[in-house]
């Protein structure tokens, strides 16, 4: 996309510049990863802006195309990946509470079980394994389409019929992976702290259903549930902006999109954590 | 005669006008155009492969700008992409070399695509008209096939229909004759002359036709208007009868009247 790119970083003689063959030193090394690091922020906060910017003068534009894609994509970010989420609660109930089990029954702090499922499972894990899992299953699979179609020149083709390619491919996954990560966070909280029960149930902990409820709504406060819809929201909008970016926003070849999909899903990973980072200094300050 | 009912001011004017890659555009393709097309032209612009009939034919339908110049659409100044104008640009249509189909779409999507965006229509809705055009550019038996499963003889078709359903003042062609058999090269000839005069399903309206292409001879007796591009120069050569006194080295290659110079 021609439109929005002119900038101070992105000039040839930058290109240039991280292309050049220089000799092999540290402070040049560091030089370079730092210009390229300051590139990929600067194009990413320009494109998840016009993206917002398309989202909110454009919503209601053309509904009846767009809109259909994105209870598709919502479909395949969040429906789709249930059962997979059904097998992962599970699992994630059973290593934490087989971990905590049997610690906290050493220290005969067994009433602490519902603190630790919240701190550890509602807090921190589960928001972030759900993103993770959505931007491996889905998120690859958006670079690669968008790469593709890129690639082969139907980003243009979409040019050529007034067809806005943000609005028609970008906004439909941001939408879906929003809503997606969100929803399956929830399902994975859900199924993690009943399944936790369950585990704790079968190791013989005395533990009533309600004390263990109690225990849970205890250490709930409000801020939790507004901080992990703000953060799994923030997650599926940024893995989302993140993956689109590097499918659509350079003219890429197809033999350079298995690298774009490398750099995709490893920025996604840091922009995630970096999130989760922001989100646990809020906390502590609230 | 035909010129004569929608002649009423230039529909492209192109002054000075350079033209960027799309991939790079520093990379000039063509410099100091100047160009004017009138309602009911039917121009042909011959060039070799790699001379920037593709580049150019992008920068006039509006995808990137002009990287030097004046270039007005319909008495507007391009480039345009502010959202206010932009409905100017769905007047010229852009048929791309290899189709450029949506891939993930079957055909009839593709062709529907456009119309619904722009009108706004559910799939039911545009199917009446989609199988109208279907129908007219003998697209029929492929409309729930992917464009994979099309040979490029019919992709580039579905990509004229995708551009056709807008109903374009202008119709831009890339290379039509470009790498498919003869029974579609004489397809493709009757149909654009049927453009030129109006098509039923557009109302009778004509169209205005620009195509590119690497073999000038089969254009003879169709298109009305010729001009080259070599060397980033855009030369305009005028009627058939000029283009064969013409005594250019590049034009015996592309009429194919003279071997290939070693």
């Amino acid at each position: 996309m021609p439109k929005g790119n002119a900038s101070v970083f992105d000039s040839p003689q930058v290109r240039f510049l991280l292309r050049m063959p220089l000799p092999r030193a540290w402070s040049n090394h560091i030089g370079r990863k730092l210009l390229r690091f300051l590139l990929t922020i600067q194009g990413l906060g320009a494109f998840a802006l016009i993206t917002l910017g398309v989202m909110l003068t454009k919503f209601r534009l053309a509904r009846r195309v767009v809109w259909p894609l994105v209870f598709h994509e919502i479909s395949r970010a969040g429906l789709r990946l249930l059962p997979m989420f059904a097998f992962l609660s599970a699992a994630l109930g059973l290593l934490v509470i087989g971990q905590a089990v049997s610690w906290l029954t050493r220290v005969g702090a067994i009433n602490y079980l519902g603190t630790i499922m919240v701190l550890v499972v509602v807090r921190e894990l589960g928001p972030l394994l759900a993103a993770l899992l959505v931007l491996a299953r889905v998120g690859t699979a958006n670079v690669i389409e968008l790469g593709t179609a890129r690639a082969l020149g139907e980003v243009e083709a979409l040019e050529a019929l007034v067809i806005d390619p943000v609005h028609y491919l970008v906004m439909p996954r941001v939408i879906g992976m929003a809503v997606g990560v969100f929803s399956l966070t929830v399902y994975l909280i859900l199924g993690a702290l009943v399944s936790g029960y369950l585990w704790a149930f079968l190791q013989n902990v005395p533990l009533r259903p309600s004390d263990y409820f109690q225990q849970l709504t205890g250490s709930l406060d409000v801020l939790d549930f507004a901080f992990l819809a703000l953060k799994t929201l923030a997650f599926g909008f940024i893995i989302a902006i993140v993956t689109c970016y590097h499918g659509l926003a350079q003219p890429l070849r197809l033999e350079e999109i298995s690298y774009a999909t490398i750099r995709a899903v490893a920025q996604s990973v840091i922009a995630c954590v970096l999130i989760d980072a922001l989100f646990i200094v809020v906390y502590l300050a609230t | 005669m035909k010129e004569q009912t929608t002649s009423s001011g230039p529909l492209i004017e192109m002054a000075g006008v350079s033209v960027g890659a799309l991939r790079d555009q520093s990379t000039l393709m063509a410099e100091g155009v100047n160009w004017t097309v009138s309602g009911g032209d039917y121009w042909v612009i011959a060039g070799l492969q790699g001379s920037g009939k593709s580049d150019f034919l992008m920068m006039t339908a509006g995808l990137m700008a002009p990287a030097a110049g004046n270039y007005t659409l319909f008495g507007e100044q391009m480039p345009i992409f502010d959202e206010a104008r932009l409905p100017i640009r769905q007047r010229i249509g852009l048929v791309f070399d290899g189709g450029q189909l949506f891939n993930h779409l079957t055909v009839s999507e593709n062709v529907a695509l456009p119309l619904r965006y722009h009108r706004n229509l559910s799939a039911w809705q545009a199917n009446e008209r989609v199988q109208q055009w279907l129908e007219a550019l003998e697209l029929g038996p492929w409309a729930d096939s992917t464009p994979g499963a099309l040979g490029r003889n019919w992709q580039k078709r579905v990509g004229l229909a995708r551009a056709l359903v807008l109903e374009p003042e202008v119709l831009l062609i890339d290379n039509p004759l470009g790498g498919v058999d003869f029974r579609h090269i004489n397809w493709w000839l009757g149909f654009l002359d049927v453009l030129g005069r109006g098509h039923p399903l557009l109302g009778g309206k004509p169209v205005t036709l620009v195509a590119s292409t690497a073999d000038l001879r089969r254009w003879r007796g169709r298109a009305r208007q010729f001009a080259i591009l070599r060397d980033r120069q855009f030369v305009v050569l005028g009627t058939w009868q000029q283009v064969e006194s013409a005594s250019d080295e590049l034009l015996h290659e592309l009429l194919m009247t003279e071997a290939v110079k070693e």
